[in-house]
């Protein structure tokens, strides 16, 4: 075993001083190659990360909500469904929402304005998310003016500012009391935007659906696992958009790395030789040469990785974010909670590492398998 | 030591460019002599080498060394035996650029697992004794011709070879560095290892160290 370490020890130790002998072209192997595994390592670390945010935050929201629909459309929920929900068996809370958007014009966005129960919110109140904060230059006790679609101007007084943790999905939001709504938007009296349901026990999450479906068939029901699942799909997709950009340049490493890894040069053949002539077998030259791919391709692993980690979770991905969060007016600024799926790191690692180092054994074991006399001829 | 019978060794066999570099010999060297091999290009001296020590197999006839029969051994075999009883000095010397004159000296050892500070040790001797201490350092490309050769030497003695092949030795050095190497070859043969060398330099063959001339030509051996 000692000697088996010992001999590792040796072909490492040569292993290095032959990549130290061409620097400029490892460097320059080592540079593109960290440089992929940063932009991908970025992309699936942001993307996880944001998913895992979302988890996060929906794990607050109801499990349930209830839609009216008017020829395939989501309509208003007149007075009297949420009697007619009644007591369904598992659901623990009944509540009417009301909810809505609002563009204003000053800062070209769309705001979600949200009512929220008498008891958290006063009349003339209002609670902004971090980002409409931010834009409108709103801090606390300022007073804020927004026109309704039918004209009239409303002033509200700002008595909090929501907390940046959930900005990811609080960025836009105003909440405000359900008489300012109702007024603000000229909502029917006992009409409600959609119900929330909650639902204590997961297992029956689906049935109470499909009970509130015969009992209102003119309404869905919308579950949290399928708005997670929605979130989950858009970050795929946009994560989709990025590869596909960024195929090019994984293509064009692919090529580079096959090159380098492929292509013997003449010196590379003549030292195998010399090798194999001074007592070298044909397995320490792949051996050795497995550790210069592993050393490489780990090399750039780590670096890129580590790069990507603080591009992600310190510099808030700021190559990517664009694309990732999507496009709006108002970006939510949020750090996010560090979070690293194990196996999407084995999978870079596999389609990163793996390709390299084999790429580089098809022709060492066609060079060393090759007469060691040919040295002396 | 070394016995060769009816050795043929033939290139590109059943191909249009089949060619017999060697036509049948039958040889035996004796341990702990210098035995040289002189004959023009192309008269099968190296081809006789790389048969002797294990980089090729003959395509027929046997070659027996210390009385066991090494010419059907599978690779693995050969390479344990050429690194342990096989020390090389090759006329091109061939180094590997880039690499100090001790990395290249150690090399060979790498796959014996032996502990590098004892390696390291082991080719500071040697580099005392072939006056090269001060250029262990030195990266072999920045070597003058001799000291390149001087450094081939260290690296075939590492591994405390038995027997020592040198091909063509001098034939990148002037008289001056000649000298110096057939003085070196009297050190082998008086630490009683076996040497092997090609050479059609007079200054070598005709050389007191030198204890056996054997000619060849076209493949086969002429006088000895």
């Amino acid at each position: 075993m000692r000697i088996w370490l010992e001999k590792q020890r040796h072909l490492i130790d040569f292993t290095l001083a032959s990549l130290a002998r061409r620097k400029t072209k490892n460097i320059g192997l080592l540079l593109a190659y960290t440089l992929l595994v940063f932009v991908l390592a970025s992309l699936t670390l942001f993307t996880q990360a944001l998913r895992t945010e979302a988890t996060f935050v929906l794990a607050g929201s109801p499990e349930v909500i209830l839609q009216r629909m008017v020829a395939g459309r989501h309509d208003l929920i007149p007075p009297g469904y949420l009697d007619k929900i009644g007591r369904i068996r598992g659901v623990q809370k009944t509540e009417g929402r009301l909810w809505g958007y609002y563009y204003d014009p000053v800062v070209k966005a769309n705001y979600t304005f949200m009512a929220r129960p008498a008891e958290e919110i006063a009349d003339g109140h209002i609670m902004v998310g971090n980002a409409l904060a931010r834009e409108r230059g709103l801090a606390l006790h300022n007073t804020i003016s927004f026109r309704s679609y039918a004209g009239k101007l409303f002033s509200f007084e700002v008595s909090g500012v929501l907390s940046p943790d959930s900005e990811l999905l609080s960025a836009d939001l105003v909440l405000l009391s359900e008489n300012d709504f109702r007024k603000f938007f000229e909502y029917p009296a006992g009409h409600y935007t959609d119900i929330a349901l909650s639902v204590a026990n997961p297992q029956e999450v689906r049935t109470v659906a499909a009970k509130l479906s015969s009992a209102l068939p003119d309404s869905r029901p919308i579950l949290r696992e399928e708005v997670l699942r929605t979130y989950q799909s858009v970050f795929d997709w946009r994560e989709g958009i990025v590869l596909t950009v960024l195929a090019g340049a994984i293509l064009a490493f692919a090529i580079l790395a096959w090159e380098k890894a492929s292509g013997l040069s003449a010196e590379e053949k003549r030292e195998i030789g010399i090798l194999k002539a001074i007592g070298w077998e044909t397995g320490d030259v792949i051996r050795m040469k497995t550790w210069e791919g592993l050393l490489i391709s780990l090399t750039a692993f780590l670096l890129g990785f580590i790069a990507a980690y603080v591009h992600v979770f310190h510099f808030g991905a700021a190559v990517f974010e664009p694309v990732l969060k999507g496009w709006s007016v108002l970006y939510p600024k949020f750090t996010l909670v560090p979070a690293v799926d194990g196996l999407q790191i084995a999978t870079l690692f596999f389609f990163t590492v793996f390709p390299y180092t084999a790429a580089v054994l098809v022709p060492i074991w066609r060079a060393a398998i090759t007469d060691p006399d040919a040295v002396m001829r | 030591m070394i016995e060769l019978s009816s050795i043929k060794k033939a290139f590109n066999q059943g191909q249009p460019n089949e060619y017999w570099a060697l036509h049948g010999i039958d040889l035996t060297v004796e341990a702990g002599k210098v035995t040289a091999f002189r004959g023009p290009s192309g008269s099968g001296k190296t081809t006789l080498l790389t048969i002797v020590g294990c980089l090729s197999r003959p395509t027929h006839g046997r070659v027996r060394f210390k009385g066991e029969d090494i010419s059907g051994l599978p690779e693995r075999f050969l390479t344990d035996i050429r690194r342990q009883s096989f020390g090389f000095v090759f006329q091109q010397f061939n180094l590997i650029k880039g690499l100090s004159a001790l990395e290249n000296v150690i090399l060979p050892a790498f796959p014996t697992g032996r502990p590098r500070a004892e390696l390291v040790a082991a080719a500071g001797e040697l580099f005392d004794q072939l006056k090269l201490g001060h250029r262990s350092a030195a990266k072999v490309e920045w070597l003058s011709g001799g000291e390149q050769q001087r450094v081939a030497i260290a690296r075939a003695l590492i591994n405390n070879p038995e027997v020592i092949i040198a091909d063509e030795p001098t034939a990148n050095l002037d008289t001056a560095l000649s000298r110096e190497f057939m003085a070196i070859l009297e050190g082998f043969t008086a630490a009683g290892k076996t040497v092997l060398l090609t050479s059609h330099d007079p200054l070598v063959v005709e050389s007191s160290a030198v204890h056996r001339v054997v000619g060849m030509r076209d493949g086969r051996l002429v006088d000895g």
